[in-house]
C-alpha cells in the first residue's frame, strides 16, 4: 500500500516534507494503526503516540486524507491509496505526528472540568436520578483526542482565546451535571464573544469526532441557557 | 499563565444576529413579491409604489436589521482574522459608519418625494 508522511524533524533545522512510502501489508481487518507502527518498525525515526490501540486513550489522532481521526479504529481498507497522514492541524508540530496538544489542554483547564459542589459530603454517593443522569449521555464519553478542536477553523485562527468543541462538550458535561453546583459561575466564565461565540456552528467537530459525539448541539444548549437567564 | 474567563457580554450579540435573521427572512421575500407583482415598472408605477407610509417604514426596518445583521457579521470576521486589536477597531468604526450612513441614505432617498 502507498502511504505520504509527514516528516519533521526540528533538530535538522529543514522544513516539513512529505514522504513516499511503500508497505506491504494486508489491509484486511488491519487499521492504519498497525500500518503505521510497521512503516516505524523499517524506520524507527518516524514518531507517532499510541498508546491503547483501540480508541479509547485517544493519543493517536492524526490527519488522514485531510480527515482528523484515530489510526487505531481506522480500517486500512476504508482509505484511498496514496494514504495521506499528516499530524493534526492547528497545533505546534513537536516531530512528524507528534503536536503540542498545550493549548487543547489550556482551554479544557479553563473550564474547570471538575465536579464543584461545596455541600457536606453525604456519607454514600451523591445520587443523581436517572433522568439526570441521561443528561450527561453524549457529554462524558469524550476522550479528549483533539480530532474536533483542530478540525475548527474557530479554533485554528483563535487558539488562545477560543475554548474549542472538545472544552464546550465538557463545560456543557459540568452545567448539565445535576451535582454540579458553579452552573452560574460557569456560564459566567464561558459568557464571552471569544470564549464561546466564535463557534458558527459550522459542525466540523461533529464531523471528525470518533466516538460520535455532538459538540454543536451542547454548545447550543449552553447558548440557550444564556438566552434562558438573560431575556 | 493566568486562566481565561467570560467577559459576560456576546449572548446579546448572538441574539441580535439570529433575530435579524429572521426578520429578514420574512421581510426580504415579503418585498421582492410586492416589487415582482408591480412588474413592468415606469417612473409613475415606482413612485405610487412607494407611496404607502407603511411600504416606506417596512423597508426603512428591514435595512436596519440587514445593517446589524451585517454589523454582527462583519464583527465576526474581524474578530477571526484580524488579530491587531489597533486595526481591529479601525475596521469597526469604518464598518460602522459605512452601515449607519446606508441606512440613514436609505431614509433620505424613501423620504425625499413625500
Amino acid at each position: 500500500m502507498k502511504f505520504r508522511l509527514y516528516r519533521y524533524s526540528p533538530e535538522s533545522g529543514e522544513k516539513p516534507t512529505m514522504q513516499d512510502v511503500e508497505l506491504d501489508i494486508e489491509p484486511a481487518g488491519k487499521m492504519l494503526l498497525d500500518a503505521l507502527l510497521a512503516i516505524k518498525a523499517q524506520d524507527e525515526t518516524l514518531s507517532l503516540r499510541r498508546s491503547c490501540r483501540e480508541g479509547v486513550c485517544g493519543s493517536d489522532a492524526v490527519n488522514v486524507n485531510g480527515k482528523n481521526r484515530l489510526a487505531c479504529i481506522t480500517p486500512l481498507s476504508e482509505l484511498k491509496q496514496p494514504i495521506e497522514v499528516r499530524p493534526l492541524p492547528g497545533l505546534p508540530v513537536i516531530r512528524d505526528l507528534i503536536v503540542d496538544m498545550e493549548p487543547f489542554y489550556k482551554q479544557y483547564r479553563s473550564i474547570k472540568p471538575w465536579l464543584i459542589n461545596d455541600e457536606p459530603e453525604p456519607e454514600v454517593e451523591r445520587l443523581q436520578s436517572p433522568a439526570d443522569r441521561a443528561l450527561l449521555d453524549g457529554a462524558y464519553e469524550c476522550i479528549l483526542c483533539a480530532c474536533c478542536t483542530t478540525a475548527c477553523p474557530s479554533f485554528w485562527w483563535n487558539p488562545d482565546t477560543f475554548v474549542g468543541p472538545a472544552g464546550l462538550l465538557q463545560a456543557y458535561r459540568f452545567i448539565a451535571d445535576s451535582r454540579d453546583e458553579a452552573t452560574a459561575a460557569r456560564l459566567d466564565n464561558l459568557e464571552d464573544p471569544y470564549r464561546l461565540y466564535r463557534c458558527r456552528g459550522i459542525m466540523n467537530c461533529v464531523d471528525a469526532c470518533p466516538k460520535g459525539l455532538n459538540p454543536t448541539a451542547a454548545i447550543g444548549r449552553i447558548k440557550s441557557l444564556l438566552v434562558k437567564r438573560r431575556v | 499563565m493566568k486562566a481565561a474567563t467570560g467577559s459576560h457580554i456576546g449572548t446579546g450579540t448572538w441574539l441580535l444576529q439570529h433575530a435579524t435573521a429572521v426578520a429578514l427572512a420574512l421581510a426580504l421575500p415579503g418585498l421582492a413579491i410586492y416589487f415582482l407583482a408591480a412588474l413592468p415598472f415606469d417612473f409613475s408605477g415606482w413612485q405610487a409604489l412607494f407611496a404607502p407610509l407603511w411600504l416606506r417604514v417596512l423597508m426603512l426596518l428591514t435595512m436596519a436589521a440587514l445593517a446589524l445583521h451585517a454589523w454582527v457579521g462583519m464583527r465576526d470576521i474581524f474578530m477571526d482574522y484580524v488579530h491587531h486589536t489597533g486595526l481591529r477597531l479601525a475596521l469597526y468604526l469604518a464598518v460602522i459608519v459605512t452601515l449607519a450612513g446606508s441606512v440613514a441614505w436609505l431614509a433620505a432617498t424613501l423620504w425625499s418625494t413625500a
